[in-house]
């Protein structure tokens, strides 16, 4: 029963087979992916390999057509979205969606939902089990503001926060649904070099406490620096898989990002460079 | 059998009257993805105002003939409802086209209310007689009957229609639509200029929609305040029947929609063994919508709606 | 500046308990006050308090979840209409069968009718909601919509081939509450004074006012509400972190239309006689501007929406005379009133879309929102 090189309960997230088409287009065929517990994954590849649709799919946004998902080797059915997030993946959006009318810590305390259990009856009559549960949530809420460093805005509406903040507002938000893996798409869009910087930080502090992270990213720098493994996508299929070091040598992900565009021809420089 | 051909042809004469609304409900939800709720008051203030000229021409030259004081009665009221309609969405549309989807909601809701209420005021609570201006002799089809002016409406939106499709797929402004329909931002990126588009749009549904108004009129004889709100409502269920958005899913779903309710309204009561009477026919509209939207959300011919942010 | 002093009065409010005090004593002694001009007044009041039961209810699925019904009168009807049919002649009078069973008529008690009322009307909710969970919202609003006018038709229509619902003619003659052995509809003999039915009326409005607030506000400050608000926000957003939106948005459907049917209960007692022309389309516009011009999701707000809009027609019979006169008979109270909440519905949503009173927002409102950061060293 044993996988030869990896025990099952060492892989967060276990996926095999995924393959989805849009119509005529083969979006993704056959994808496999393992992420080990504890490490931080990348999923890269140029425009269009099928990175979001495949996130999309792990998340339960998308149905694939085929595929199993074991989560921490029991198998999971990313068919209901919220299911997922019960099944333990937790993840931020490209485009940031947060609750905006709501406060900073209200959105935190969102997260918070699926693992409490308060209804309809408990807060109409304020039970006990009902205002024990409400202070927890809200000193975790405070507690997880304070671990991604927001705390002071936990009164502010979640719009007026800057940019930098709204991202680690949303991390914030999934940390608190408890989640085994944590999926970040693209958390470093939009940032300068010190909000890149203090991202990479504050990922690194989530792995030293016992979390799994996936991330798709299209900053090269920082996905080496950052990941312990990555997986390379290029249209819908897997090229590499390794490594920062052993990707960024692989030719094959070389010519992908070549290939497509000159614009991304600086990035050959910098996939070699990026060794240190 | 004969009950059936004549029910046929009630139902095409009001599926064309919802084909007339229909596309303009269609036409600015698949620019600017909102549902103007006071699109069938436009139907109303055309028929309104088409009363009130007929009456003034009617004094000024009595021995008009009746095609001509109908004409000049429908141009008028094309031109007050797309002046209208054009204000409306200036004035109210326009400020919230960024905002949260319920605010630009409350207002179209609004607008409806108040341009009832201005029909009170203005042309006062009462049912009024609308003057039948064709010859009233039917020609008979087998066993059935159409009158001239239910012949006469087939031909309206015949012609209407041709034209309509003739300025959205021949002309430069059609293109401006159908492009600003797909894709505003591309399209505003190439000089299309959205505001124009829009206005346009809302202007060619008011025309719509005005001769929609007296072509009803003339079918049932009486117009009052409240007429456009039933046909509004049927009107966009149709839209939504044959696929927001998709001008000949509009035409479709009007008629589709015309017939259903026709037949239907003829033959529940053997359906239902009595239980249910043809007063039920106004919630026939209401079920297709329900049964649309939860089987078959995009409709007949499928929605094709402006690609969002 | 406004907002400033709004909050100080707010905030002063909430910390003083004589403020409170003094609040709830005039609440309580205003019938009395009312009564002096008039027992009118103190019925205008009761009306007014039944409108804001609605928009209690309404808020939850409007306000707390960002569901727009516009049919929520539907379950308004279904209330009245649920106690009138167990609390009049009606049954027994239509069907000869259940006349033999109640030789003494119908008379429901009321610790089983008005759970029922409130039970139906939370089932139709649920039924009606289900339908619409997953469109985008104005097509939510045009189902909705459609709901309510469907009932109002059957209401109208179901009295034929057998008469449930007596059709247009409405059904009269409807029981009015006894509570604790007093009949809220004759006037209550103290000895040293009395107190007229109106004003008893009152007195259990108020009281279902304050209950429904309490819950209300329990809701909105607990695990429901705050995944409600987040559905409202962002629905796809609000999925991902395990909400299940289909459950949530069936439960405010649900609540909220029991708040309706409780309502319609009570409505039916008070006037003794329903009929479909009181659950119009207009009725549900209405109830849907009282939350949003009031101040949406914000319980203060939707209070003072709904004491507005209740209040306006009747403030508008003594404007109206004049105005008739002007415009030679084409203005009457009806039509002006119809006038007025568009033109507020219009407005308010261009000029003021949080409405008239909106959920203070947070003093400090971070002026750094799209600036870059300026990141302290809390983060190295």
């Amino acid at each position: 029963m044993h996988d030869s090189a990896v025990p099952d309960s060492a892989l967060a997230l276990s996926v095999r087979g995924v393959s989805k088409s849009f119509g005529g287009l083969q979006a993704l065929k056959d994808i496999d992916l393992d992420i080990m517990r504890g490490s931080i994954h990348g999923l890269i590849g140029p425009n269009g390999a099928g990175k979001t649709t495949f996130f999309n799919i792990i998340t339960g946004l998308y149905t694939a057509d085929k595929g199993d998902f074991k989560l921490l080797s029991k198998s999971y059915s990313p068919s209901l979205v919220h299911e997922v997030a019960k099944a333990g993946i937790a993840r931020t959006f490209q485009n940031i969606r947060l609750f905006n009318e709501m406060s900073v810590l209200e959105n935190v305390m969102v997260g918070r939902h699926v693992r409490t259990q308060s209804g309809v009856l408990r807060a109409i009559f304020k039970t006990p089990q009902f205002i024990r549960e409400e202070h927890d949530i809200k000193m975790r809420a405070h507690a997880l503001l304070d671990y991604v460093g927001i705390e002071r805005f936990a009164q502010h509406k979640a719009k007026t926060l800057s940019y930098g903040d709204q991202r680690r507002l949303e991390i914030a938000r999934a940390l608190a649904t408890d989640p085994l893996l944590l999926a970040l798409d693209e958390p470093a869009a939009g940032m300068n070099s010190t909000e890149k910087k203090e991202l990479k930080i504050l990922i690194e502090q989530i792995r030293r406490d016992n979390k799994t992270v996936l991330l798709i990213e299209h900053d090269v720098q920082l996905v080496m620096g950052l990941c312990d493994q990555l997986t390379v996508l290029d249209y819908g299929t897997k090229i590499a898989e390794g490594s920062p070091q052993e990707v960024q040598k692989n030719p094959l992900v070389i010519e992908a990002y070549l290939g497509t565009n000159s614009a991304t021809h600086g990035t050959k420089n910098h996939l070699t460079s990026v060794s240190q | 059998m004969d009950t059936l051909i004549q029910q046929i042809i009630n139902g095409l004469v009001l599926g064309s009257m919802y084909a007339l609304v229909a596309l303009g409900y269609t036409m600015v939800y698949g620019i600017i993805n909102l549902i103007n709720f006071a699109h069938g008051e436009v139907l109303m203030i055309g028929a309104m105002t088409s009363w009130s000229v007929m009456g003034l021409m009617q004094d000024a030259y009595p021995t008009a003939p009746g095609w001509v004081v109908l004409l000049g009665a429908v141009l008028c009221a094309c031109v007050v409802c797309a002046c209208l309609n054009y204000g409306i969405e200036k004035i109210a549309y326009k400020p919230l086209r960024g905002a949260p989807k319920l605010a630009p909601l409350i207002t179209a809701i609004g607008i409806s209310i108040l341009l009832q209420s201005l029909a009170m005021i203005i042309w006062k609570p009462n049912y009024k007689p609308y003057p039948t201006l064709m010859p009233s002799v039917p020609v008979e089809i087998g066993n059935a009957v159409i009158s001239p002016t239910q012949i006469m409406i087939l031909g309206v939106t015949a012609v209407s229609l041709s034209c309509l499709m003739y300025l959205v797929h021949k002309t430069s402004l059609g293109r401006a639509m159908r492009a600003t329909a797909e894709n505003p931002r591309v399209a505003s990126l190439m000089g299309v200029k959205p505001d124009m588009v829009i206005s346009a749009t809302f202007i060619i549904g008011a025309v719509l929609a005005a001769i929609a108004g007296v072509m009803w009129a003339s079918n049932y004889g009486t117009i009052h305040h409240s007429m456009g709100f039933l046909p509004g409502l049927k009107a966009f269920t149709a839209a939504v029947f044959g696929g927001i958005g998709n001008l000949e899913g509009a035409v479709v779903g009007g008629i589709l929609l015309g017939l259903i309710e026709s037949i239907g309204a003829g033959y529940i009561g053997e359906l239902t063994n009595g239980v249910l009477g043809s007063q039920y026919s106004d919630i026939f509209a209401f079920m297709v919508l329900i049964g649309v939207l939860t089987l078959r959300p995009s409709g007949l011919m499928g929605e094709r709606i402006a690609e969002r942010a | 500046m406004q907002t400033n002093q709004k909050e100080s009065f707010q905030e002063r409010f909430q910390n003083s308990r004589v403020l409170q005090i003094v609040f709830a004593l005039s609440l309580l002694i205003l019938p009395f006050v009312l009564q002096y001009f008039g027992n009118a007044w103190v019925r205008i009041a009761d009306f007014a308090l039944l409108y804001v039961l609605l928009a209690l209810g309404l808020n939850i699925v409007v306000g707390y979840a960002g569901l727009l019904d516009l049919g929520y009168i539907a379950f308004f009807a279904v209330g009245a209409y649920t106690y009138a049919l167990l609390s009049s002649p009606q049954l027994t009078n239509a069907f000869p069968s259940i006349a033999a069973l109640f030789p003494n008529g119908l008379h429901t008690p009321l610790y089983i009718v008005i759970p029922l009322s409130a039970l139906l009307a939370g089932l139709f909710g649920i039924l009606l909601g289900a339908p619409t969970l997953k469109l985008r919202g104005d097509y939510l609003a045009i189902v909705t919509l459609g709901f309510g006018e469907i009932i109002r038709v059957f209401l109208n229509n179901l009295d034929r081939p057998i008469n449930i619902t007596n059709g247009p003619k409405g059904i009269g003659d409807i029981d009015s509450f006894t509570v604790f052995g007093t009949p809220l509809s004759r006037k209550l003999d103290l000895g040293f004074t009395e107190i007229p039915s109106v004003t008893l009326y009152y007195y259990l409005f108020i009281s279902l006012v304050a209950i429904s607030i309490l819950i209300c506000s329990r809701l909105e400050h607990s695990r429901i509400g705050r995944a409600w608000m987040a559905i409202r926000e962002d629905e796809i957003a609000a999925k991902a972190m395990g909400i299940d939106t289909r459950n949530l948005k069936l439960t405010a459907f649900g609540i909220g239309a029991t708040f309706g049917g409780v309502s319609g209960a009570m409505f039916a007692s008070f006037q003794a006689f329903v009929s479909p022309e009181s659950f119009s389309l207009m009725e549900s516009v209405m109830i849907v501007a009282m939350v949003v011009l009031g101040g949406i999701g914000y319980l203060p707000g939707v209070v003072l929406g709904a004491l507005l809009l209740a209040a306006l027609p009747e403030v508008l019979r003594y404007v109206a005379g004049p105005l008739q006169e002007m415009s030679g008979g084409r203005m009457d109270s009806a039509i002006l009133r119809q006038l007025l909440i568009a033109l507020a519905m219009v407005s308010v949503m261009l000029l003021r879309p949080s409405g008239l009173w909106p959920k203070p927002s947070h003093k400090h409102n971070s002026p750094k929102a799209n600036l870059p950061t300026n990141r302290s060293s809390e983060n190295a």
